[in-house]
């Protein structure tokens, strides 16, 4: 009789069922959208991380760059030699450790030794930045100057007072290239900056390339300079062989050149020095213990955990990511909250339309609880009914998140401490030490990570949960509005 | 048996309390039947209630067999009235989307009995009061008599020891209400039931044997006819639509 008598309601009852099963569909669809953009922002986020760190690395160990003392000079130097012949090039290489201050190399096995370190590698980051140009000698106003002589100078320059010879013309023409080396580990390179890496053409080192002139070069510089495998690349005068070109796991890589640690040691001036130490923990789960222990084991330095980075993304990613959290979690709340309102009401409504049906049955003999189970059994079907319709709505909406893949940025750092300063050099009699480069910059790496939106078992298994809860809220109102009827009440209402 | 004393019952609307029923008195002895009338609002529909246990009086006793109806419990209650009481109502009162069948099993649903007997049951109840063709019929599918055919089907099938009708005829032309008048009758006389039937027809309540008069909530009894009237005014009803079906 139960399902006889609930499924003839349902079908009496169409459009208010509908109704009611629309509006939880409404409310679980937007619960398993958000949790899946939620899920894709957290997956684009490990990539962001992943691509930064390495697969199987769990932390990185590096040191603050302290204050730069008075009177020096953090940023790099160019020296250029003013030349009498009329134009010449010129290239400097400015080679600099990037990403902090360089730690002693035996750091790196004082780390590996700590308890709970699985493994842990050394890596060396570089900036190479490389000015080359030439400067055009001004040459000198002879209206005005018996004297014929030439002097260098700008543009900008000046030539002195009345009857003094004036200098016109000249000025400076350079190409400033920055871009980032890292020395790899060669021994053991699943762990540390070409972990992420995947070779596409040619090789990665060998264990034995120890100190080889050899590079591996990230794909998309290596198109931009047009390197291929056999390519020479020269830095400070050095030239390394290009032996293999490499793609990032996900999103874009954030170095370009890869050489091995002691070549990378030697250009950068850091012998026996890292910057960055990657460890992977024996215990993924015991993460936060291992970075106490190295914290106090070796002062001085920083560690940073990929949850202690994942704080630093920015940019759309993580604009994104907390829309989802935020925004879209109270969305659904409140969405959620208004059908199960809804439902409630509509069914409590529907209640009081039958107060003659509930008040015979009642008189009949059945007892409240009857009563009560068949109107919590028509909620639980409309609830049900509506987190199908939920979920059938929320995985295509998730589907077409996938399909649209919006790109989101991520930037990963602190902000760029100092621009190319400097410009045309030449000045009154220019034409001698010119200047200028990059300020110290802490690292900032921005990744173009394309979003997606996996619907998980736990995420169907919630819709699930959420339709029964709201079957079950909307039932109990009318339920209990239909178990609180009393038969002669009922009957008389309608009399 | 009924045993009613000083049945009050009081109801409050806002600041007005209305008092239905004022210290009714009233015994019906098992088989016996009473017609009740008076005008509207006088109580008529208020003492079914109370008699039916569908609601408690404010003061005073209804004692079905020696059970005061309103001390029991909710649970004690509802179980007596699914057993023993059958109920009859002026606008049939029938489940919309089930059929005349399955708003037969209704009155069985309470009882736990099995679907198979449940339905065998009701297909007896309906064929019993002719219906035995509009098993599969939805209410909106059949006329007011035959519907009224299914809520007669509906209060027997349980086998009640009492049959309350509020009004049963009131919905119906005069032909119809013959019918089905002497369709109660002859249900009456054939199980032996306590019948209560409240009615504003003037037709109907003269030929009762018991009439109870009901106005501003009090009551007056006239005995209409002895057992042999009785006998003779429910041989008229079966003759006049039921003759030949031993109703």
């Amino acid at each position: 009789m139960f399902g006889i008598y609930l499924k003839r309601e349902l079908s009496r009852r169409k459009k208010a069922a509908l109704v009611i099963a629309m509006g939880l569909a409404l409310g679980i669809a937007l619960v398993i959208t958000v949790n899946s953009v939620s899920a894709g922002m957290t997956q684009a986020q490990d990539k962001v991380l992943k691509s930064l760190y390495g697969l199987g690395t769990d932390m990185t160990v590096t040191k603050a760059r302290s204050a730069p003392k008075a009177n020096s000079s953090q940023g790099p130097n160019f020296k250029f030699d003013a030349k009498q012949s009329g134009t010449s090039t010129q290239s400097s290489d400015r080679v600099m450790t990037q990403g902090g201050e360089a730690l002693k190399s035996s750091l790196v096995a004082k780390v590996a030794a700590q308890k709970g370190v699985s493994a842990a590698v050394g890596a060396l980051s570089l900036n190479v930045t490389k000015v080359d140009g030439s400067f055009t000698q001004g040459k000198a106003n002879s209206s005005t100057s018996s004297s014929g002589s030439q002097q260098q100078g700008g543009p900008g320059g000046t030539g002195g007072g009345s009857g003094q010879p004036q200098v016109q013309g000249g000025g400076a023409d350079f190409d400033v290239n920055s871009y980032s080396v890292a020395g790899v580990d060669v021994t053991d390179q699943a762990l540390g900056p070409l972990a992420t890496m995947k070779i596409t053409s040619g090789k990665t080192f060998t264990s034995a390339q120890t100190n080889a002139k050899a590079a591996v070069v990230a794909k998309s510089y290596a198109k931009e300079k047009k390197y291929k495998v056999g390519s020479a690349i020269r830095i400070s005068g050095t030239k390394y062989t290009v032996i293999g070109i490499a793609t990032p796991d996900s999103g874009d890589s954030t170095t370009d050149v890869y050489l091995p640690l002691k070549q990378a040691q030697s250009l950068g001036d850091a012998k026996n020095k890292v910057t960055t130490i990657y460890v992977k923990a024996t215990d993924s789960k015991r993460i936060s213990v291992v970075k106490k222990t190295i914290q106090s084991n070796i002062s001085g330095t920083t560690v940073t955990t990929s949850s202690d980075l994942a704080s630093t993304v920015s940019g759309s990613l993580s604009t994104a990511s907390s829309l989802a959290s935020s925004v879209g979690k109270w969305l659904s709340v409140a969405v959620l909250a208004a059908a199960f309102l809804v439902a409630a009401l509509l069914t409590s409504s529907a209640v009081s339309r039958r107060v003659r049906e509930f008040g015979t049955l009642k008189a009949l003999g059945w007892p409240s609880r009857k009563v009560t189970r068949q109107v919590v059994g028509e909620s639980m079907v409309n609830g049900l009914v509506g987190g199908a319709l939920g979920i059938a709505l929320g995985l295509a909406a998730a589907r077409t998140v996938t399909a649209i893949s919006p790109k989101l940025t991520a930037q990963l750092g602190g902000s760029s401490g100092g621009a190319m300063s400097g410009g045309p050099g030449g000045g009154p009699g220019g034409g001698g030490p010119g200047g200028g480069g990059p300020g110290p910059q802490a690292a900032q790496n921005t990744l173009e990570i394309a979003l997606s939106a996996p619907v998980s078992i736990t995420t169907i298994a919630l819709a699930v949960g959420l339709a029964v809860t709201g079957g079950l809220i909307a039932g109990a109102m009318g339920g209990w509005r239909a178990s609180r009827m009393r038969p002669a009440d009922a009957l008389r209402s309608v009399s | 048996m009924y045993r009613l004393t000083g049945v009050t019952k009081r109801y409050t609307r806002g600041k007005e309390t209305v008092e239905a029923l004022r210290g009714v008195d009233l015994t019906i002895a098992d088989g016996d039947q009473l017609v009740i009338q008076g005008p509207t609002g006088g109580g008529k529909s208020t003492l079914l209630q109370m008699i039916g246990g569908l609601d408690r009086p404010s003061a005073g006793s209804v004692e079905l067999d020696g059970v005061d109806l309103g001390a029991v419990g909710e649970a004690k209650l509802t179980r007596l009235r699914a057993e023993k009481i059958g109920i009859i109502f002026q606008a049939f009162n029938l489940i919309p989307t089930l059929t005349a069948q399955e708003n037969v099993e209704t009155a069985l649903v309470p009882l736990g009995v099995r679907p198979a007997e449940r339905r065998e049951r009701a297909a007896e109840a309906l064929r019993s009061v002719g219906l035995g063709e509009r098993l599969a019929h939805v209410p909106s599918e059949m006329s007011g008599g035959q519907q009224q055919r299914v809520a007669i089907a509906r209060a027997l099938v349980k086998k009640p020891r009492v049959l309350l009708a509020d009004e049963p005829t009131g919905n119906l032309d005069e032909g119809t209400r013959d019918d089905i008048m002497a369709l109660l009758e002859g249900l009456w006389r054939e199980h032996g039931l306590t019948f209560v039937m409240v009615t504003h027809d003037s037709s109907i309540a003269r030929r009762a044997p018991r009439l109870a008069t009901i106005d501003a909530g009090r009551i007056t009894l006239t005995e209409q006819g002895s057992a042999v009237r009785r006998d003779a005014v429910q041989q008229q009803y079966a003759q006049q639509r039921f003759g030949g079906h031993g109703y």
